[in-house]
């Protein structure tokens, strides 16, 4: 059974986003993502300043076996990249929903209401019709 | 298909099998427009009897021509164990074995390929070889644009020096990704990229400049100078570099204060024949800090669980057997058999022994030049250091010369007047360590013959 938070928002593709009080977006994989992947061993997230496109492929979770795409949850930009990540990538694994989160995002005027993102109960139950 | 070997009743049993009535019903449903009709010129078949004496015919008219062309191919002596080692059952195939940690011999041989390849280009890491030069520079040209992330461009500047048809390759492979390759000119006098052509980027977005060293006209280009520029305005620097040269030459990995990012090259000089332009194969290094953006394959050491030295393929976590249409590439292992012979002939040679064959094949390339620029209405194009090969500009077309001269047995040059016609009559020629005084005595005496008798016409 995996950790879902709360107080967080989710997507299809497995992203968590969390409000923070500036206004912008903090962006990670739920612990669902990063138990499916295994041991991660790079993790390349975007650099400040890159404008996304919701959907748009922006981070790379590579475990031994599989690199695998982040997307952005909403369209927006890039205001930081975890720099803790280059050098612990392994974060993800053991704290994904804190020191493990991927960037942050001013997200686009609009883009926050435009974006479709599940609640915490609502990821849950995707989650348990996907193992079902 | 070499060999087909269905009889007649085979083919009958095959389709009473699956209840077609014959060849023409089971292929019924594909529309008679798209069906390939009798080929024109294809004649008929031939036994194989016949088939092996047509071709021994023609062998013998290629004749075996006295060789001063290179251009990115180069006649080497190669030591006979080279091929004999290479050709054993257990080297004989091109491709990793698909469950490659099996075969711990062919990750073994991949490895130490890798571990020269690195020395001689003095980077960080090697993929297990590309299908060419050509094809390398393309790759790389990509893989830059994946590294160099704080480019948003994807321009790549290209100079004129650079080999032809390595530049048509990369444009052919790289343009519909979205890489625009710009071209920089050479200043005539020299064969080099100018230090002007760079200007007009002031400021401007470059995600990497290619540099070949040396360079499509035989001249050592100023590669520090264009490695620090092109630092200096946040982009990469590729190296498309002759590895018997680098016996000689500073390495890709030192050039300028940080060294390059990416070298490439053409590995056919290292234990490859000229077979009517290949198979050849390809090598790229880079810096380690780009290891992830690299493409094809990897092998790396390792321990297994009891301790014991082992190899292994590594870093495949962005390869196309896992990352399928988002793989970096679809580089795999191809030009495996030329990699090994590769490996075996810079085993053989050893350090000092390339660096002994790139310093005759200098010495003999001073020798041709002298030579033939005593013949009158023949002059050196570019002054300046070169490696192994120069431009001959001559007083009248070169294209009737060669043929005269091939007429002699001489494969004289290669005519540049359909890749750089602003040169005029311009001839690139080349001599390995393979060419001896009488050899290049003979092609001069030839051509000061064939140039008074076009003269006289």
């Amino acid at each position: 059974m995996s950790n879902v938070p709360a107080d967080l928002k989710y997507t299809k593709s497995h992203e968590w986003v969390r409000a923070l009080p500036d206004g912008t977006l903090e962006i990670g994989i739920s612990d669902h993502a990063q138990h499916a992947l295994g041991d991660l061993v790079f993790v390349e997230v975007p650099e400040a300043g890159r404008v996304l496109a919701a959907d748009e492929a922006c981070a790379v979770v590579e475990s031994v076996k599989a690199a695998s795409d982040v997307y952005a949850p909403l369209a927006g930009t890039v205001t930081l990249g975890n720099p803790q990540l280059t050098g612990e990538p392994q974060a993800v694994n053991s704290d994904p929903y804190g020191s493990g989160w991927l960037f942050r995002l001013k997200p686009a005027a609009g883009a926050l209401a435009a974006a479709a993102l599940l609640s915490a109960a609502e990821y849950q139950k995707f989650l348990d019709a996907e193992a079902g | 298909m070499a060999f087909i070997p269905h009889t007649g009743a085979d083919v009958a049993a095959m389709l009473s099998s699956i209840g077609a009535g014959s060849i023409e019903e089971l292929f019924d449903e594909i529309p008679a427009t798209l069906r390939t009709r009798a080929l024109a010129g294809i004649p008929e078949a031939l036994n194989e009897m016949q088939i092996g004496r047509l071709m021994s015919e023609r062998a013998r008219a290629d004749g075996t021509l006295l060789n001063f062309i290179g251009a990115g191919a180069y006649e080497h002596h190669i030591p006979a164990a080279v091929w004999a080692i290479t050709t054993r059952g257990e080297f004989y195939s091109a491709y990793t074995p698909y469950q490659a940690e099996a075969s711990q011999g062919t990750l073994q041989l991949i490895y130490e390929f890798q571990s020269m390849m690195t020395r001689l280009t003095a980077m960080d890491v090697a993929n297990a070889s590309m299908y060419d030069g050509a094809s390398a520079t393309a790759e790389a040209s990509l893989m830059a644009v994946r590294a160099n992330r704080r480019s948003k461009s994807a321009r790549i500047l290209v100079p004129q020096t650079l080999h032809p048809h390595y530049r048509r390759v990369a444009v052919n492979t790289a343009h519909n990704q979205g890489l625009r390759f710009e071209e920089l000119p050479y200043e005539p006098a020299g064969g080099l990229t100018a230090a002007a052509a760079l200007e007009r980027y002031e400021g401007e977005d470059v995600t990497a400049l290619l540099i070949q060293q040396p360079n499509f006209f035989g001249r050592l280009e100023e590669v520090d100078a264009l490695t620090d520029w092109a630092h200096a305005h946040g982009a990469l620097v590729i190296a498309v570099v002759n590895p018997i040269a680098l016996a000689l030459l500073k390495p890709p990995g030192q050039w300028g204060r940080r060294g390059a990012d990416i070298a490439v090259g053409e590995g056919q000089p290292l234990g490859v024949p000229l077979s009517s332009g290949g198979p050849y194969l390809g090598f790229m290094t880079a810096r380690m800090e780009h290891v992830r953006q690299m493409p094809g394959r990897i092998v790396g050491r390792t321990l297994d669980v009891a301790g014991k030295e082992g190899f292994t393929l590594t870093l495949q976590a962005r390869e196309q057997h896992i990352r399928r249409a988002k793989a970096t590439s679809n580089i795999c292992t191809n030009q495996g058999l030329l990699m090994t012979a590769a490996t075996i002939y810079l085993s053989l040679m050893g350090p000092q022994g390339l660096a002994r064959t790139a310093a005759a094949c200098h010495a003999r390339t001073r020798e041709l030049i002298g030579a033939l620029t005593r013949v009158p209405g023949v002059r050196l194009g570019f002054a300046g250091p070169c490696f192994h090969e120069a431009v001959l500009l001559l007083d009248r077309p070169v294209a009737p010369l060669l043929k005269a001269l091939s007429a002699r047995g001489i494969a004289a040059g290669l005519d540049l007047a359909p890749y750089y016609p602003e040169l005029g009559h311009a001839l690139l020629v080349c001599a390995t360590e393979m060419r001896t005084q009488a050899d290049i005595e003979h092609y001069r005496a030839s051509l000061s013959e064939v140039m008074q008798a076009a003269r006289a016409a």
